[in-house]
């Protein structure tokens, strides 16, 4: 007789829509290492479950919202963090994150991350960038690195990509970090800092898509990226933002670290000063 | 909130009023003409009324923000013309799957792209109806005179909670920019509705129980940890996405329109009683109608109106029922005939169209030539 698998109760499972297991992500995808970080943090935040809330897009990195045991919002492609607008104006009590990938918040929705780190509206932003769009099949996002293989730059990526934590900064964005997702304590501390921040907060989650974005290019197994990330990340608190580009060679450094933080008054304080002066306020 | 009495508005600012009364306390959108005033209007007065408005940085986002605040529990409102529907219709189509209430306006102008951005249309009909892909039912109320601007946008926003769904209000350049006399009645006699909501800590609810047709919508912060999705989804809120899942769903979403038809649909019937030839109108162009109709009368031809103040879901019962009793249905629209084929469809008399491509009214003059040369 074979033994019978016991499956222990997984410390993080208490924040999961278990009866939804197993999940849809390939072997070696980054993206459970996401979910892990932000349900760690949301445990140490102090702040209610039920006040927090999580909203995502479409593509690998949006089911994120399915398999939590939250309110969860799966919106559509690139409006995510629209979505999360609403939310969070109609109540500011609830603790708002946007889980999303690049294809979905910097590619198709681009506009509405840039629009909202301009507002500073208090969003926890968490985009998974894995370089491609992973569920359609591996085609080239705003992130692809120059040069890069994918389903739709099969001699390379003529494109430039976005340099995120820079594209945040002039947008308005008052809390930056980057980790990968090997480094899941940093990853973790830094979502608990952007529920504590008070204002709009871009956390950048460096992720393998061993499938769509690895095997092009210089990481053929899924271990590749992760000897990678662990063999190339380099810390730096106070980077210069422009020179913060990826570009997933072999020979060059990943830049991670809190980039930036800085208190700017965030929306609803900058809306009451004129609330205020229009006299209408009804505090 | 306005008190009781009459006051001399513009149709745009009644609309803005009369969703404040009822209940609305969200309000994002885009500026565009002809519907800004709508915004402006809201952008001051949701403050004094402790709700909040917020100008998004396009239509796309603007509907996802009522969508979203409408899941926090806000009562929701976007405004716009042609072209934002347009760029809408993707999350109208979230909405109605996630089944979200959320009013949109529409101040329709003359279109297609940019069109005649100061000029009339009813050039929209089909797009609200239509335009998201899938199949997928809204309301849309169609108000007349400033005056019923009021009216159906109190009643848009009580069935958008009643039915969980997208409800239109279908307004236009003339009306929207028409300032009128409009009676507010004392608000404890206006009938509010508001969305069913599940209990705080009951553990058997299920957000999209299949055994009713609107289930009570768990609002976020609540502690029902609701998933809500455009994906095909099963009771739970988890995607199902294969035949049987969609069967179930859709069949549902249908029906909680099609059982509750004659509790949505608004007709008004001038003039029918003996009438030959019947007009079917809405909107603006129902002004025009109604005065060619009051000069065809004094010449002695039996004419009259049927009046859509909901214009989808489509009034098939009453349509056909109609065509049963004249012999002729004339569809007079500021389009180049939109409406004129549901009416088609379901009437079983000859139905002809009096079509305008756009810019401006039918004059009541050229409404009653084509009358006269209908029932030579
Ligand atoms: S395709 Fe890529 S991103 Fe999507 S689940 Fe697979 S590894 Fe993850």
């Amino acid at each position: 007789m074979k033994p019978p698998i016991t499956v222990e109760r997984h410390p993080r499972d208490k924040l999961l829509r278990v009866d939804r297991l197993p999940h849809i992500w390939c072997p070696g995808c980054g993206l459970g290492k996401v979910i892990s970080a932000y349900s760690k943090a949301i445990d140490n935040s102090g702040i209610e479950r039920n006040k927090h809330v999580v909203v995502s897009g479409i593509g690998c990195s949006g089911r994120a919202s399915g398999y939590l045991d939250l309110d969860s919002y799966h919106t559509t492609h690139g409006r995510p963090i629209a979505f999360a607008t609403g939310l969070k104006l109609a109540n500011p009590e609830l603790q708002v994150t946007v889980i999303s990938g690049d294809g979905d918040l910097s590619t198709i929705g681009g506009n509405h991350l840039i629009h909202a780190a301009r507002r500073n509206i208090n969003l926890n932003v968490i985009l998974v960038n894995n370089f491609i769009y992973g569920m359609t099949g591996g085609q080239a996002s705003a992130t692809t690195p120059y040069g890069a293989k994918t389903s739709t730059t099969t001699k390379g990526n003529y494109d430039h990509p976005f340099n995120l934590p820079f594209l945040m900064r002039a947008a308005g964005a008052t809390h930056i970090a980057r980790w990968t997702v090997l480094h899941h304590v940093q990853l973790q501390e830094s979502i608990e800092k952007a529920f504590q921040h008070d204002g709009f907060s871009f956390v950048e989650a460096l992720s393998p898509c061993p499938k769509g974005f690895g095997k092009k290019n210089s990481f053929r197994n899924a271990i590749d990226t992760m000897h990678y990330f662990e063999q190339r990340s380099e810390l730096e608190e106070n980077p210069e933002l422009t020179q913060l580009e990826i570009d997933m060679d072999p020979k060059s450094d990943v830049i991670v670290g809190e980039f930036f933080a800085e208190e700017k008054m965030p929306y609803f304080d900058s809306k009451d000063r004129f609330f205020h002066y229009i006299g209408g306020h009804q505090a | 909130m306005l008190e009781e009495g009459t006051y001399f508005m513009k149709g745009n600012h009644v609309i803005a009023e009369a969703a404040i009364i009822a209940g609305c306390r969200f309000f994002g959108a885009y500026p565009i003409t002809p519907a800004s005033p709508i915004a402006e209007r809201m952008s001051y007065r949701l403050f004094e009324e402790g709700g909040e408005f917020i100008q998004m940085e396009d239509e796309i986002a603007s509907m996802a923000a009522i969508i979203g605040a409408s899941c926090a529990g806000a009562k929701s409102m976007t405004a716009t013309s042609g072209p934002g529907v347009s760029l809408m219709l993707e999350n109208i189509g979230l909405a109605y799957m996630m089944e979200a209430p959320v009013v949109i306006v529409d101040v329709m102008r003359g279109g297609p792209s940019t069109g005649m951005p100061t000029l009339t249309s009813q050039g929209d009909i089909n797009q609200v109806r239509w335009g998201s892909h899938g199949d997928y039912d809204v309301i849309a109320y169609c108000p007349s005179t400033v005056q019923e601007c009021f009216d159906l946008t109190i009643k848009a926003f009580n069935a958008a909670e009643k039915y969980r769904v997208p409800v239109f209000i279908m307004a236009d350049q003339i009306l929207g920019l028409m300032t009128s006399n409009v009676k507010v009645p004392r608000l404890r006699d206006i009938k509010i509705v508001d969305r069913e909501t599940p209990m705080d800590g009951d553990d058997t609810y299920q957000p999209y129980d299949s055994s009713t047709l609107v289930p009570p919508m768990a609002i976020a912060g609540h502690g029902h940890h609701v998933l809500m999705t455009g994906l095909t989804h099963d009771e739970r809120g988890y995607p199902a996405t294969n035949p049987e899942g969609q069967e179930k769903l859709m069949s549902r979403l249908k029906r909680k329109i099609y059982e509750n038809i004659d509790d949505i649909v608004e007709l008004e019937e001038f003039m029918l009683e003996d009438a030959e030839l019947a007009i079917v109108a809405y909107g603006s162009e129902a002004r025009s109608v109604r005065e060619a109709i009051k000069q065809a009368r004094e010449k002695g031809l039996k004419v009259g109106m049927l009046r859509f103040k909901t214009i989808w879901p489509f009034p098939e019962r009453q349509v056909n029922e109609l065509s049963r009793r004249v012999k002729k249905i004339m569809v007079a629209e500021v389009n180049l005939g939109q409406l004129v084929h549901p009416v088609r469809e379901y009437a079983v008399c000859e139905v002809v169209a009096l079509t305008h491509s756009g810019g401006a009214l039918h004059p009541p003059a050229e409404v009653l030539r084509r009358i006269e040369e209908e029932m030579k």
